[in-house]
């Protein structure tokens, strides 16, 4: 049998909706919610090359390769305000994080 | 073709089974190393797209260096992790229900979507056949030429991510004794040494 696009398209939608669905069952954990952007992330990348293959056009390569490094900045700055964060409240949990509320 | 058909399972099968993990472990030591399983198994899957050089980019980019910098963060902070998975079990049916909907909508789109043939007769950029040039040859073709200001655009927001990160961790602590070098030119005889008559037999 053939793999085309459909199926790597499926295998993308599945992954971004383990992120999604990551983001909402783990609503008090930070670093769990950091990991599934990083799987919506992924997600979006798998799609990304897929159509670049399937219209046989390198820019979608290109582009993936941006979010990439989207990704990795985000991930740095993501961890680096957990870490400042932990610092000053002894704590990572979701419901903590109201100190702007006034 | 069979044999493409079964890593193509294969490599998927694994990709979301360990995405599965990622969220659903109750240790995020584990979930880290389910996030770079997945991200091992999604490189195999651009392999198979023909996207050597992403997937290799992959392999270094999110395995070695954010993987790795996820597991730096979750050892170092000493959370208690169970108490963060209080309301898991809450929160269980709205997840599931958004993420069933979304998941439907998202193969009804992909299962109704048809691609304009001449979209795949134009290419902005055609892919070279890997017998002309390897995948990584035709990036940087495009990437350094046509991409070029992308690509500085992409170096500035690595710059601004690793000085963001910088400041925001780097702390000024007290007590630390710290050399300073004008500090120490500026020292004169007159500040650093002090001259006393000592009294005659009673010290100072």
């Amino acid at each position: 049998m053939v793999i085309g696009l459909g199926h790597y398209l499926t295998v993308a939608a599945v992954l971004f909706t383990l992120g999604v669905f990551g983001i909402f069952i783990n609503r008090k954990n930070v670093i769990v919610i950091l990991m599934s952007i990083e799987l919506i992330l992924l997600a979006v990348n798998i799609n990304m090359v897929a159509f670049s293959t399937h219209l046989n056009d390198i820019v979608g390569q290109i582009f993936a390769m941006l979010i990439l490094t989207v990704a990795a900045a985000e991930a740095a700055i993501g961890l680096a305000i957990l870490v400042v964060f932990f610092r000053n409240r002894g704590s990572i949990a979701v419901e903590d994080v109201n100190r702007l509320r006034g | 073709m069979t044999v493409t058909a079964a890593f193509f399972y294969l490599f998927a099968t694994i990709t979301i089974a360990s995405g599965f993990m990622v969220i659903a472990s109750r240790n995020p030591v584990q979930s880290v190393l389910f996030l770079i399983l997945a991200f091992v198994n999604a490189a195999g899957l651009f392999l198979m797209m023909g996207a050597e050089f992403l997937a290799m980019i992959l392999v270094i980019v999110y395995v070695g260096a954010v993987a790795v910098l996820f597991l730096f963060v979750v050892m170092m902070l000493d959370v208690d992790f169970a108490a963060l998975r209080q309301g898991f079990l809450q929160y269980l049916p709205i997840g599931g229900v958004i993420g069933v909907i979304f998941l439907l909508e998202l193969i009804l789109v992909v299962g109704a979507y048809s691609i304009d043939p001449g979209l795949v007769r134009s290419p902005a950029v055609p892919i070279p056949s890997p017998a002309v040039m390897t995948n990584t040859e035709a990036l940087g073709q495009v990437l350094y030429t046509r991409y070029f200001y992308f690509f500085q655009a992409a170096g500035l927001i690595l710059l601004v991510a690793m000085i963001g990160a910088i400041v925001l961790t780097l702390r000024e602590r007290v007590g630390v004794r710290r050399q300073d070098i004008s500090k120490q030119n500026a020292r004169t005889q007159e500040t650093a040494v002090e001259v006393r008559k000592v009294p005659f037999r009673q010290g100072i």
